[in-house]
């Protein structure tokens, strides 16, 4: 009897999105002090070429789409929780789980479609 | 007669404690870094494919009004990673007794005020 429910816990997924919620916070500690870094010298030039140029190099853009990735995925596990904690209307609760996979989704996807953009830029115009 | 259910924590009544304090506040700044993501879409987006746009976001951001989202960001992202650093250290199974809870907590209080005056300390200094 016990076989099929063990180790899934009451949410049936077992330890998925409690070790992905911090798996991504880990991989999230040092991607994000080195973004605010970043942005500190990039996001002060009023030029979009700043940000290209930041951007050419392999490391930046690699990281850049490790952190964009991860946070997206804590992002979308954390609105998880406080809609399935606090919002008892069935059909708001699931209209804003469907939306909180979707958007991340999206917005994940076009962060790395323009970093590779901003990456591929430099290399064609030889910045 | 049916009694109605036991209604529990009574959260109106309860005296606003660090600890709980914390807790909720993790889970604001939570949501306030969600939003915040349009940002950095918004940001990588324009800097990608709208070099006029991201002239006007950033001039937008040089305002009164984009600096004190900024600032509000700020604070919301050094909280919930120092916050989260909390957290990470309560899942290796340590930092649980009362006096130790409430020590961290104000330690990510005052790391937060630190930090988010460093960071503008330095985006101010920089102008």
């Amino acid at each position: 009897m016990m076989k099929g429910g063990r180790n899934l816990g009451a949410a049936k997924e077992g330890v998925s999105h409690w070790w992905l919620q911090r798996l991504t916070a880990v991989a999230l500690v040092p991607l994000s002090v080195w973004f605010v870094a970043s942005l500190l010298v990039v996001a002060e030039s009023p030029d979009p070429f700043r940000v290209a140029d930041w951007l050419s190099s392999p490391a930046s853009a690699l990281l850049l789409v490790a952190l964009i990735i991860a946070l997206f995925w804590h992002a979308k596990l954390g609105f998880q929780v406080v809609v399935e904690d606090y919002v008892h209307t069935k059909w708001l609760k699931y209209a804003l789980l469907i939306g909180n996979n979707f958007f991340c989704v999206l917005a994940a996807l076009a962060c790395v479609l323009a970093v590779l953009k901003l990456h591929m830029f430099s290399i064609v115009s030889g910045v | 007669m049916v009694h109605p259910r036991p209604l529990s924590p009574h959260l109106s009544i309860y005296r606003p404690q660090i600890t709980s304090v914390l807790s909720i506040t993790h889970r604001i700044t939570g949501l306030a870094l969600y939003a915040g993501t349009l940002l950095l879409v918004a940001w990588l987006w324009s800097a990608a494919y709208h070099a006029e746009c991201y002239q006007q976001l950033h001039a937008f951001m040089r305002s009164l009004p984009g600096r004190l989202m900024l600032l509000g960001w700020t604070a919301a992202f050094y909280f919930h990673f120092s916050n989260g650093l909390r957290h990470l250290w309560w899942d290796t199974g340590r930092g649980f007794s009362l006096p130790e809870v409430t020590r961290s907590g104000w330690a990510v209080v005052v790391l937060t005020l630190v930090l988010t005056a460093y960071t503008w300390w330095r985006v101010l200094g920089a102008v």
